[in-house]
């Protein structure tokens, strides 16, 4: 009562050293243990329903993609009604699904038990199954190394231009906006057909080479035109974050500039980084397939979803399933991919959450 | 209008004067990086008739010369030259011919997907949660998942060769149904979303509980508070749905048998016609830009709080 009345007064209160009463103790307890940025995420994007979902059917089709043309009977190149030394079995061409040709109906004859061509065969008698499994890991891998490329590029030109400031930045930020304002379908459709001339003879004998001119001008093109959204992105966040005041309040209170980066502007960078890097995978998949539908994406024999789809278009009449199945394919993934990268922007930059 | 907006607007112009130089520039240069130039494919050309055509194209003369001369006839005469693998006819003639019709596709589907993207959001907006809302969601997020060129065949395949309702064909008036639905598919299925986030965000701000305490009957608030103000993101998408239109209309057209630009376009790839690609390529790039350029000086104009850094 006495502390009231002379604030001043160096006379100890002796109610405050009166022992803790035990609700006081449980108020101190610690409910749950601190948690840290990215296990606070994931429990957001786990609750979420919908994107979890999207990321289980990824992460099986992505699985499948890579484990079943190890075990499946046939390859995706492989032509059933040639043999080295007889004509040409015409009757393993256009098989409908879970037929089988000549050669094949013998065995079975014979009781030898044969693997069914599940989505049956294409034109030049290739099993369609591992093709449409095949083109679904080239697409897959397509849309995530074209993502890689634009994120390292987009980091290192956005980091520059934002830790440097002054005239380098206005110099960079003027190239990116002039880039940024091109038609990229148009320049990706006039570069891949130059480059397709361009690169056929220059990568000949090369490890290069196998991959076909195609998919090297697909990521060169991405490497040359998609990287400036992902720059001014990461500009304007190292900007942002530069000056807000929880960096201020750590620098007052003796912060050194590593730990800044480490613990304020990085944690706070990356989920947007990553956020755009995941929905930047369906765009280039959708690129890629766009492309091969011209007839300027990846090199034949070689299957993509985009090519199998624009090669199912001659026949759609007669085979419309040829279409459908890699047009499910790609649907699927672009969607799951997208509903995911929006799941992951809920969870991870809940600021922007709608 | 103020100083800033006007200093905002005439950097925009020259930005997309840049823009528009920077595209006939590396057209230029990137077709004329083609080993063994355009003539490359033509079979059995004696030597005498291969310096022949170089002469009439003017491929003899020095790089600088050859590109002064392209972008003088450019931009004074809206000239690209003469296209090769279609004797004596001018690569602009092509493109008039072709622009008929793609841009009668282009507006009716902009049109389309304007109208009925608008109604939508607005409907999903208002009926927030309800089955309605959630019905509508899905369908769109399934339209924006699919290339347009899936959604092209598939439509085709069901309409046309299953159903036979219209003609594959799109060279009558009947056959332009199907193209001009496909490619009003997507920019609807954006808008929808585009509004039906923005209606929400409008919904819940002041000004609107103030007219809802004031008593201002809900029709008159939707339309005459809410849906003005929802409609200024819807602007910013012109470009990019016009840039979508243009693009889409290449495989569209090529899927539809439409004999517009597009296919104009994937012929002249196939067919590695360099006059007529570096045409194209510039004339859709100017329609682009420009597109672009007045959405944003519209976005401006209309929404003077945006912040013109």
């Amino acid at each position: 009562m006495d502390m009231k009345k002379n604030p001043f007064s160096l006379h100890v209160n002796v109610d405050d050293f009166i022992p803790a009463t035990d609700a006081e103790k449980e108020y101190m307890v610690q409910m749950r243990p601190s948690t840290t940025f990215f296990k606070d995420g994931m429990k957001r994007l786990v609750k979420n329903r919908i994107a979890f979902a999207s990321l289980i059917i990824i992460i099986l089709i992505t699985l499948a993609s890579i484990v079943i043309p190890f075990f499946w009977p046939y390859k995706y190149d492989a032509m059933l009604g040639i043999r080295p030394g007889k004509p040409v079995d015409k009757s393993y061409n256009n098989l409908a699904p879970f037929e089988y040709g000549k050669t094949e109906l013998k065995k079975i004859e014979n009781g030898e038990k044969v693997f069914p061509h599940v989505f049956g065969t294409d034109s030049s008698g290739r099993d369609y199954f591992i093709r449409v499994v095949y083109g679904t890991r080239i697409s897959l891998a397509v849309g995530f190394f074209a993502s890689i490329i634009v994120l390292i590029i987009g980091m290192t030109v956005g980091s520059i231009a934002g830790y440097c400031g002054g005239k380098v930045d206005l110099i960079i930020m003027r190239i990116v906006d002039i880039i940024y304002s091109l038609p990229d379908m148009l320049m990706v459709i006039l570069l891949a057909t130059v480059m397709k001339q361009v690169l056929g003879p220059a990568i000949d004998g090369t490890v290069l080479a196998k991959l076909g001119s195609n998919i090297i001008s697909l990521f060169l093109v991405f490497a040359l035109l998609y990287w400036v959204s992902m720059s001014r992105l990461i500009r304007g966040q190292i900007l942002s974050l530069r000056e807000q005041e929880y960096v201020l309040a750590a620098r007052a209170t003796g912060a050194k500039g590593s730990w800044i980066i480490r613990k304020h502007l990085l944690p706070n960078c990356i989920s947007v980084v990553i956020i755009s890097t995941a929905l930047q995978i369906p765009s280039a998949i959708f690129t890629e397939s766009y492309l091969s539908f011209l007839g300027l994406g990846v090199n034949a024999p070689m299957p993509s979803l985009g090519s199998l789809a624009s090669d199912a278009l001659n026949g759609v009449s007669t085979y419309p399933y040829r279409l459908v199945i890699p047009a499910i394919a790609i649907s699927l993934i672009v969607l799951s991919l997208n509903l995911f990268g929006d799941g992951l922007r809920d969870a991870f930059d809940p600021k922007l959450k709608r | 209008m103020n100083t800033k907006t006007l200093l905002y607007i005439l950097k925009r112009i020259l930005l997309a004067l840049l823009t528009v130089w920077v595209v006939i520039t590396v057209t230029f240069f990137v077709m004329r990086a083609v080993p063994g130039g355009p003539f490359l494919s033509e079979k059995a050309v004696s030597e005498a008739a291969q310096k022949a055509l170089e002469v009439k194209y003017g491929l003899d003369k020095p790089l600088m010369e050859q590109y002064i001369t392209y972008l003088k006839d450019i931009v004074t005469k809206f000239d690209f030259g003469p296209s090769i693998k279609l004797r004596g006819r001018m690569v602009i003639d092509v493109i008039a011919d072709g622009m008929k019709t793609s841009i009668k596709l282009g507006l009716i589907a902009a049109f389309a997907a304007l109208g009925c993207g608008i109604v939508l959001g607005c409907v999903a907006a208002l009926t927030r949660n309800s089955v309605l809302d959630k019905i509508i969601m899905v369908i769109t997020t399934a339209f924006v998942s699919m290339p347009s060129f899936i959604m092209g065949t598939l439509l085709l395949l069901i309409f046309s060769v299953k159903l036979g309702l219209v003609p594959a064909n799109g060279e009558t008036v009947k056959g332009l149904v199907m193209p001009i639905i496909t490619l009003a598919l997507y920019p609807m299925a954006y808008i929808t979303r585009l509004t039906r986030s923005s209606m929400l965000d409008v919904l819940g701000q002041d000004y609107i509980r103030t007219a809802k305490a004031k008593g201002v009957a809900p029709v008159k608030i939707i339309f005459g508070h809410a849906l003005k103000n929802s409609l200024i993101p819807v602007i910013t998408y012109f470009g990019p749905m016009l840039a979508y239109i243009v693009t889409g209309s290449l495989v569209v057209e090529q899927i539809f048998a439409v004999p517009g630009i597009g296919r104009a376009f994937v012929s002249s790839i196939t067919g590695r016609d360099y006059p007529l690609i570096m045409g194209t390529t510039i004339v859709l790039a100017i329609l682009i830009v420009v597109m672009n350029l007045v959405s944003d000086i519209l976005y401006t104009v209309v929404d003077p709080r945006i912040n013109l850094e």
